[in-house]
């Protein structure tokens, strides 16, 4: 055996004092993959559609296969970024209720931001 | 600051500045500021959803002389994070932690953000869509 000084079954469940993991870094990184080519894919699609007028814009918008990238380049990048601005939080604001306030704050934001983009591209998508 | 006494380690007036510190630092700035600029992503696609006069106001903000000033300022943002981020990918399999290429890399980066902010501002402002 190695110099490892955590017991075996602690070793196995791989969880650390947290009980979480490494789940946070990981999601991090997985998220951060996935907006590669959904955001590199919404530029490009941008791109296309400049200066269209609205019809253009919402029949783009309304096409199956991109409302599909829509919705998870929106939930890919609100998970990508609570998580991006939790660890900021956490290493910069020392004041402990201002830090639980804006940790929940920022979640809070985050989670109405997404679902009201979710719901635009939904309503398009299934005209209404 | 918490109220520990401790002594605290040294900071940014204590460092010479180099590469590796500025990426550091400027990856976290641009991830809040794309943060924020999230939010223009969903007034976009709110815009488009609640009918042609939001969506005039939506184009009319965004093209204005402002608006296209935020929008490049984004855009450059938005690269670098992307850069950066492709690098510290790359860095989480282990590699080009050597100083040389990890200072390599970071210029990498930085050079690559001001490109490909360069061809999608050229492209959009000479109308090469047209």
């Amino acid at each position: 055996m190695s110099k490892d000084l955590r017991n075996p079954l602690a070793r196995a469940r791989g969880l650390g004092s947290a009980k979480e993991g490494v789940s946070h870094w990981m999601l991090q990184r997985v998220t951060a993959l996935g907006l590669v080519f959904l955001t590199l894919w919404f530029i490009g699609t941008v791109l296309s559609i400049l200066h269209a007028d609205y019809a253009t814009a919402r029949a783009t918008l309304a096409k199956p296969w991109n409302a599909v990238m829509l919705i998870a380049l929106i939930l890919t990048m609100y998970r990508h970024l609570t998580l991006g601005l939790q660890v900021v939080i956490e290493d910069y604001v020392h004041t402990r209720w201002l830090e639980v306030a804006s940790l929940v704050i920022i979640k809070f934001i985050a989670v109405l931001a997404a679902l009201t983009g979710v719901l635009a591209v939904l309503r398009v998508a299934l005209g209404s | 600051m918490a109220q520990t006494g401790r002594p605290l380690s040294p900071h940014l007036q204590v460092y010479k500045w180099q590469v590796q510190m500025v990426t550091s630092i400027l990856h976290r700035a641009t991830g809040i500021i794309n943060a924020v600029g999230s939010l223009i992503i969903v007034w976009g696609l709110a815009s488009v959803a609640a009918g042609p006069e939001a969506f005039a106001t939506f184009t009319g903000v965004a093209g204005s002389p402002f608006g296209t000033v935020v929008l490049v300022g984004w855009t450059l943002n938005f690269f670098y994070h992307l850069c950066n981020g492709i690098r510290h990918l790359v860095q989480d399999t282990g590699a080009g932690y050597a100083v040389p290429s990890f200072v390599r890399s970071s210029w990498l980066g930085i050079v690559a953000a001001f490109v490909l902010t360069a061809l999608v501002w050229a492209y959009i402002l000479t109308g090469a869509h047209a």
